[in-house]
């Protein structure tokens, strides 16, 4: 019954908050997602405690077609409920002293986002798992669209489509395997347990492969992100990479390899070799990159090719290092993102090559957007560095070459982002007379928290490893 | 009539509603009873009364939505309604039908009423062009069916549905042509009366002339009767010779499916847009006619539900907005979001729920009915079918983007308690039947 209580909390506070107005429904949406924190804290010491027993639910929803709702909860979902939840305050927090048109709607979509995606990583049924992966786009979308930027029209409908496409294709496969299956049930325990006939699961991969693969997104699937990332507010771009994509890596151990491993197994070289090749293309994309917020768009195509790599070479420290890296890209991004914001909000101009000198003026927001880049290229004492390592020594047991050419991300990320630093940051002050304030209080707060996470989860990993490795160890074998 | 005597207009519509409602609730009261009338003309059962529920419901809100639409036109009120509770006595009778004659006689009475509707704003070259295009086509298709009528007559003796059906099972390998010739130009005029591609031409010019309320009335109603009526015809008297028919209905469906999608794209006008849509969705709802052998009748009703639904709320908004606008266009919608964001609100979840987006009953009925399209092994078709609903985002957004993504109008709608009402207990009842689904997804 846990599992109801973390997806009522949002929600209720998501309808709640249409009936503020103003700074309240700030504050309002800030005081829940501390609550939901705190819910999932207790949830969390609950799981360890007494595992998955008290978050089971199983309730029959329609008899035909035969529906059931069953959410449930293991270590991986513990832990993406953990990022989503721990993401979700910093995420409104750094919201604050923005401006923000019709903020009652904008944090109610917020919250209603958050129970989509509470749902998403609970969910243990194909169908209601698809409801919950459906749910959280209609709310993500009417973020970017409503106080997205530039284009945002054009970009935010091809992001719905292009990702509706991909759910629509999963749809299909679900179909299909509800109808092959001897019980007529999508449950994951019996997906699982029956799969479907290998000569079905070679296609049915595919129909998968591209829902998660869209949404991650995987080169050549990637085409939708960058254009959304730059027109959607900082808020949403920070949802969007900092949790959405963890949906489509999350489900490719969930739901993909599970349930069509023959499929998998058949075209595990061919989908690794797109994840790497994804890496050092989106590598070289981004040292071209001039717009900031692109430029992480484009990082975080590398990045998250590298965690999918790691899940592909299906072996512990792949899968381990992915989990790892999932948690710590997703603090690490919103860190990003939030940086990126700040220097828009001060300096109007998204351009790199328009603004230096930053450390002359805000020698606070400096050092702590210093923190991020080196978290998120990887240096060691920083949680990048635990999963990328992970990961790339997951992906050279697989093969050798491979993680030679996954390995360049991590000399490639240095170089686009300590090039981004030294210039926007170090460098000569561009502008004459540059009003930079520094760092407000709801910024510190939340860039403090991140380089906190991210030294603690850097010296100290292994409560992810001890949350995970039992469920990944039966998915390896 | 008798209220124009009497110089009751005004009372017309309410009593008109009551009525209806005495009607919803004595029909309910025959659930599971299962009678013939008139020596088997009529057959009132499970099928029947659930179908005849929606449209009495569907009747009901349109009713409720007409005394503001005819607000300026009271003269007229009472041919209005008279004509209109006639259309529904049609589509009574198609879906209890137990008998040939008495579905002619009902897709008759429906669409004769229809024809007058259609072109009953009789000072708009549109909706003259509307009726008369409706009423020469719809002629043409009642003839084909009354000829495929006689010709199964003459080729089993009887009217009756179980007869025929009957007929079939014991003359199994010698079965007349003449059945066959008959079985299949009933299916020709029973696709256009469903607008399916390739006799879909009317639907769009159709909607776009008839008045409005018409239209709302035309894509629910006339859409569900003309679906059930079909749907009764392949289940219980086609079934064994379902074969011969079966590879029409595919390319029917499959066209369908891609002509409603592909040109709706390009619509600019919204009742074109929701022509286009609703024969997209008959394109849906062919599948279960595809796969009627299978007993598809739940999800049929289920879809039916959701699409009507979705359909009266999208009016229920469209409908105020046309008459402030003056113009039918998208365009009209522009801005609203900012004018008046609860209807901006109301008018995407309507959008949402005709693109089959969850939460709303759409998503559960498209579900439904491409599990039972598998379970009849109809893959390409479903894929099809899948493809389709890809497309259809797209042009459910644009009215979503015109009204948050574009600068304001002049347009000043009017709220009227008559629409909100409608509107609200039709996005409820979207919302509450897409959560909690079981009472209507297993009533048969």
């Amino acid at each position: 019954m846990l599992s109801l209580t973390l997806l009522s909390i949002p929600l209720a506070a998501s309808l709640l908050l249409l009936f503020t107005r103003g700074g309240l429904s700030r504050n309002l949406a800030l005081v829940f997602t501390l609550v939901q924190l705190g819910v999932t804290a207790y949830a969390y010491t609950v799981f360890n405690a007494a595992g998955a027993a008290p978050f089971d639910f199983l309730r029959n929803w329609s008899a035909k077609p035969f529906l059931n709702v069953h959410f449930s909860m293991d270590g991986i979902s513990m832990l993406m409920i953990i990022l989503s939840n721990l993401l979700l305050p910093l995420i409104v927090l750094s919201g604050y002293n923005r401006n923000i048109e019709r903020p009652h709607i904008f944090y109610s979509l917020m919250l209603f986002m958050q129970f989509a995606l509470n749902g998403v990583f609970i969910a243990f049924d194909g169908f209601i798992y698809y409801i919950f992966w459906e749910l959280a786009l209609i709310p993500i979308y009417f973020i970017s669209f409503n106080w997205g930027g530039e284009n945002r029209a054009q970009v935010t409908l091809k992001f719905f489509i292009y990702t509706l496409a991909g759910s629509l294709l999963m749809l299909f496969g679900f179909l299909f395997l509800y109808n092959g299956s001897p019980a007529h049930s999508l449950d994951w325990m019996s997906l699982k347990s029956n799969p479907s006939c290998s000569c079905n699961q070679s296609w049915l991969f595919w129909l998968f492969f591209i829902a998660f693969a869209i949404k991650i997104p995987i080169v050549p699937f990637h085409t939708w992100q960058p254009d959304t990332y730059k027109a959607a507010p900082t808020q949403g771009t920070m949802l969007l990479s900092g949790i959405m994509l963890k949906m489509g890596t999350y489900s490719l151990i969930r739901w993909l390899i599970p349930i069509v491993p023959a499929g998998f197994a058949e075209w595990q070289p061919l989908v690794i070799s797109i994840s790497v090749a994804g890496i050092v293309y989106a590598s070289i994309i981004a040292i071209m990159q001039r717009d900031l917020k692109r430029l992480f768009a484009y990082s975080s195509i590398a990045h998250v090719g590298l965690i999918s790599a790691g899940i592909f070479a299906m072996n512990l420290s792949g899968m381990q290092g992915s989990l790892v890296q999932m948690f710590s890209h997703g603090i690490n991004v919103v860190g990003l993102f939030l940086c990126a914001d700040i220097i828009f909000n001060r300096t109007q101009n998204p351009n790199v090559e328009g603004i230096g000198g930053i450390r002359l003026v805000a020698p606070q927001f400096a050092t702590w957007f210093m923190v991020v880049v080196l978290a998120s290229v990887a240096l060691p004492l920083t949680n990048g560095f635990v999963g990328e390592f992970m990961l790339l020594f997951g992906v050279y047991q697989y093969n050798t070459w491979l993680s030679f050419f996954a390995g360049l991300t991590v000399i490639l990320g240095a170089v686009y982002m300590l090039r981004m630093y030294q210039k926007v940051v170090l460098g000569k002050p561009m502008m004459e007379n540059m009003v930079f304030p520094d760092l407000y209080w709801n910024e510190k707060l939340v860039l403090i928290t991140i380089a906190v996470l991210i030294f603690v989860l850097g010296v100290y990993p292994s409560p992810i490893i001890e949350l995970t490795e039992p469920v990944l160890k039966t998915l390896t074998k | 009539m008798l209220a124009e005597i009497f110089n009751l207009r005004k009372l017309i519509v309410p009593i008109l509603v009551i009525g209806l409602a005495v009607i919803f609730g004595l029909n309910l009261n025959d659930w599971n009873s299962n009678q013939a009338f008139f020596n088997n003309m009529l057959r009132v059962d499970n099928f029947s009364v659930a179908f005849s529920g929606l449209a009495i419901f569907v009747t009901l809100l349109v009713f409720i939505l007409s005394t503001d639409f005819y607000a300026n036109e009271q003269a007229h009120i009472s041919d209005y309604m008279s004509i209109l509770t006639f259309i529904l006595v049609g589509a009574l009778m198609m879906f209890s039908f137990a008998n040939l004659t008495m579905l002619f006689l009902g897709i008759e009475t429906l669409s004769i009423a229809l024809y007058i509707m259609a072109g009953s704003k009789r000072f708009d070259v549109r909706s003259n062009e509307a009726g008369f295009k409706y009423f020469l086509l719809g002629s043409f298709a009642s003839a084909f069916l009354l000829f495929g009528i006689a010709l199964i007559f003459g080729a089993t003796g009887t009217f009756d549905l179980n007869k025929i059906a009957d007929y079939t099972l014991q003359n199994q390998g010698n079965i007349s042509p003449l059945f066959y010739t008959g079985m299949v130009m009933m299916v020709f005029a029973m696709l256009f009366k469903v607008s399916a591609a390739p006799f879909h031409f009317w639907a769009p010019d159709v909607y776009e002339g008839a008045p409005s309320l018409v239209t709302a009335y035309m894509s629910t109603l006339v859409k569900i009767a003309a679906f059930a009526a079909f749907y009764k015809l392949m289940s219980a008297t086609f079934f064994y010779t379902f074969d011969k028919a079966e590879l029409i209905l595919n390319v029917a469906a499959i066209l369908t499916l891609a002509v409603g999608n592909l040109m709706a794209l390009a619509q600019t006008n919204f009742k074109r847009l929701l022509a286009y849509s609703g024969i997209s969705h008959a394109g849906y709802m062919m599948l279960l006619i595809l796969s009627a052998k299978d007993q598809t009748a739940g999800a049929l009703f289920y879809y039916s539900l959701a699409y009507a639904l979705s359909t009266l709320a999208a009016f229920a908004i469209a409908i105020p907005i046309f008459k402030a606008a003056k113009s039918e266009e998208i365009d009209s919608f522009n801005g609203l979001a900012k004018k008046n964001p609860l209807a901006a609100a109301a008018m995407s979840m309507a959008m949402l729920g005709l693109a089959g987006i969850p939460p709303f009953a759409g998503f559960l009925g498209k579900y439904y009915i491409f599990t039972e399209a598998l379970h009849s092994d109809y893959f390409k078709t479903t894929l099809v079918a899948i493809f389709a609903s890809m497309i259809g985002v797209y042009y459910y957004f644009k009215v979503i983007i015109a009204m948050y993504g574009k600068p304001e109008n002049e347009v000043k709608m009017e709220n009227s308690i008559n629409y909100q009402l409608v509107l609200w207990v039709c996005l409820g009842l979207s919302l509450f039947f897409g959560l909690y689904p079981a009472p209507i997804l297993n009533i048969f």
